[in-house]
């Protein structure tokens, strides 16, 4: 059952990715993806919410934890958070970005095969805080991601002196400014509890060893761009372009350590 | 449909003619006296802007000589006025009004003024009786109309002025203006304009900076800004996050070194230069900075037009918009021209049938009462019977809307009935309008037009 919401969700916000291609393709104000594409992805957040809790439920919670689900989970969080800026700011131009990243992370666990093992670990509670906040810090890198994109298309509009009506619609350069960086904030600290609450695990489980994981690598790296980008931001103020570069990064490397985790022994949850 | 319009506008009288028409609002009671009571013309309303003259009538029977009221009021000759002049009768009238109240046919497409002055004059009118029922249903629907022409078209959506567009885009960066600060570096008319529509959308704190230090502070002293010496210009400009330039110096006083400078100072928060000076202020390279915005004289003009370009677009949909509420409005009111109709032929037959049972009553001697019933059977019956298909032709044409007048007309001639207005006349006059309306709702059914 908690599969079949999942794939209506995941439906649902194929409509919202086919509405934002759409507005990308047309090139039309904003107003015509809020009024088909959200609450298509409203609702699909609704049944996405039902598959997560329905599968904490019958399976437990360490279900949700293993590779296949946590990118459903990322992929609510991120849509719960979207959802509260629409709320908020009334824009759905983050949509552009959220709805095709959204869609591919759910399409992923809601037609991946049955295969996974479950995770065999000693402290189930250190592993749930790791997956959990580690979550969150890629929503929160993934929204300031998205915003400095934003804030790059909403600068180029306006030097080039004729901002283009469907743009009009998009917040204001400045407060797309704070929402990115606001969101850098809040996700540093998850980020960074989340990958200590993992070393623990790790070092708990397979000793020194782990740390020459790829993953490891990957998201200490990750971690290391997302301190630098915070730094830049602080104490010299970069917006634009500079910091979209270094947001850029941040998030590749975030993708890479994602995605390694079909190279990681340790995440594979494969005992060495 | 008796709506009658004159007057004189932008696009058909140069502003001298329009003077000499326009009605200062003190006299406009008096004028609006002067057309209710001018021959023919059952109402009237009087809008005298500085951009139009329109005087709007309703004719007591069919037609009304407007020109003759023009010539009468303002003293005019014959062929002395007439080429500025624009005149619209009957349908064209109602899509007049509407149009003018939707703002189409403004100098500036989509501008809201037009619309409060209609209002005003609108309430002029009623205030002293001149607008009592079919001039007052026009009106109340034109403001309607006005109203979702605004909401259901983006025609005022985007600013057409300098001053507003340099509003608008210092919103598009900054958010709100409120606790923003701007800085005008000369204290020339157009930059204390400037400063003022910002202040209105809440800019707080204002700097000024001119060659002449005695104009800074007197500028400065009417915002309760901040005078600065000209010499300290770059070390102070990097306080400010919008920059309003307009000196009258040859060459460039804001150069991209400056604006490098600028941005380490305010750790790169964006600033919003508005460079209306000719020759320009702020070197053009300054906006390929990232952080720096520079718009010049011609890139707000440039907006300006794209927005008017805009506006003229939605003011086709607008137009569609305004065509379709006129034929609404004309189906309306055919339907309540039907009903008086209705009731003086119940009315006119009714009378030749009493008359007829009182002519003949001392012939049928006296009757039992059965007999009587029967006799005022008979007659109603037969009454009924011959009222029974002009009623159902009025009804349905009514419904059609097309012939309803024509049709209105046959039956009035085949069955000599007077006019609906002579019919009423016994009645009170106020009560002439809700009773056609309510009843041309039973007509139509149950919808309501």
């Amino acid at each position: 059952m908690p599969q079949l919401w999942l794939r209506l969700a995941t439906v649902l916000y194929g409509l919202g990715l086919l509405q934002s291609l759409y507005q990308l393709v047309r090139r039309r104000a904003g107003e015509d993806l809020s009024r088909f594409a959200i609450p298509a992805v409203g609702l699909g957040m609704v049944f996405h919410l039902v598959s997560v809790v329905e599968r904490a439920l019958l399976f437990g919670y360490g279900d949700l934890l293993t590779i296949r689900y946590a990118g459903s989970g990322l992929a609510l969080l991120i849509v719960i958070i979207f959802m509260a800026l629409f709320a908020r700011f009334k824009t759905a131009s983050p949509g552009v970005f959220v709805f095709p990243l959204v869609f591919l992370l759910t399409f992923a666990s809601a037609v991946g095969q049955q295969s996974d093992m479950a995770p065999v670990f000693r402290s189930k509670g250190w592993i749930a805080t790791h997956v959990a906040l580690l979550l969150i810090g890629y929503a929160a890198l993934f929204l300031s991601f998205v915003a400095s994109l934003l804030y790059i298309v909403q600068s180029r509009s306006l030097k080039s002196k004729q901002p283009a009506t469907w743009l009009s619609r998009m917040p204001a350069l400045q407060v797309i400014d704070d929402l990115g960086y606001k969101a850098l904030l809040a996700g540093f600290p998850f980020m960074t509890i989340g990958l200590i609450a993992g070393s623990v695990v790790a070092q708990e489980q397979f000793g020194p060893t782990y740390f020459f994981d790829p993953k490891v690598l990957l998201s200490l790296l990750m971690w290391g761009v997302y301190v630098v980008l915070i730094y830049t931001r602080w104490s010299s103020g970069w917006r634009g372009r500079k910091a979209a570069y270094m947001a850029t990064f941040a998030f590749v490397a975030a993708v890479f350590a994602w995605a390694a985790n079909y190279v990681s022994p340790l995440h594979r949850f494969v005992a060495p | 449909m008796n709506f009658f319009v004159i007057g004189v506008n932008h696009k058909t009288a140069p502003v001298e003619v329009r003077e000499r028409f326009a009605i200062p609002e003190s006299r406009l009671p008096e004028a609006t006296q002067a057309l209710t009571s001018y021959s023919g013309v059952e109402e009237g309303m009087i809008v005298s802007t500085c951009n139009r003259v329109e005087i709007f009538a309703r004719a007591k029977n069919g037609d009304c000589d407007l020109h003759g009221f023009v010539r009468q009021y303002y003293g005019f000759r014959q062929g002395e006025y007439e080429q500025y002049t624009f005149e619209h009768k009957h349908l064209d009238a109602v899509k007049h009004v509407f149009r003018v109240a939707a703002s189409l046919d403004s100098m500036v497409v989509g501008e809201s003024q037009i619309l409060g002055q209609v209002k005003e004059a609108y309430a002029t009118a009623r205030a002293m009786g001149a607008v009592q029922s079919q001039l007052d249903a026009l009106m109340s629907r034109a403001f309607q109309v006005a109203k979702k022409v605004r909401t259901d078209t983006q025609i005022a959506t985007s600013s057409v002025s300098v001053a507003s567009v340099a509003v608008e885009l210092a919103e598009k960066i900054f958010g709100t203006l409120s606790g923003k600060s701007v800085y005008l570096v000369g204290a020339g008319k157009m930059c204390e304009l400037a400063a003022r529509h910002l202040i209105a959308h809440g800019a707080k704190k204002i700097y000024v900076s001119n060659r002449t230090y005695e104009r800074a502070v007197a500028l400065a002293k009417k915002f309760q800004g901040e005078a600065i010496p000209f010499e300290s210009l770059y070390d102070s400009v990097a306080k400010a996050d919008i920059i309003i330039s307009s000196t009258g110096a040859p060459h460039a006083i804001f150069r991209k070194e400056h604006g490098e400078k600028f941005l380490a100072q305010r750790r790169n928060k964006p600033m919003f230069f508005i460079d209306i000076a000719v020759p320009r202020d702020v070197d053009a390279a300054l906006n390929d900075l990232d952080g720096i915005f520079v718009y010049d004289v011609d890139d707000l003009q440039q907006v300006v037009q794209s927005h008017i370009g805009d506006r003229r677009r939605e003011a086709e949909r607008a137009e569609a918009l305004v065509q379709e509420e006129v034929l609404k409005f004309q189906q309306r009111l055919q339907q309540a021209d039907v009903v008086p109709t209705i009731v003086s032929l119940q009315e006119h037959l009714e009378t030749i049938r009493q008359a007829e049972i009182d002519r003949l009553r001392g012939r049928l001697g006296t009757l039992t009462p059965e007999q009587e019933i029967a006799v005022e059977a008979l007659t109603r019956g037969i009454v009924n019977k011959i009222m029974h298909t002009p009623i159902t032709t009025l009804k349905s044409a009514a419904r059609e809307g097309e012939q309803a007048t024509t049709v209105v007309e046959i039956v009035r001639k085949l069955f000599n009935l007077r006019s609906a207005h002579a019919n009423q006349r016994g009645q009170a006059c106020d009560a002439e309008q809700p009773v056609p309306v309510a009843a041309a709702a039973k007509i139509n059914g149950s919808s309501n037009p």
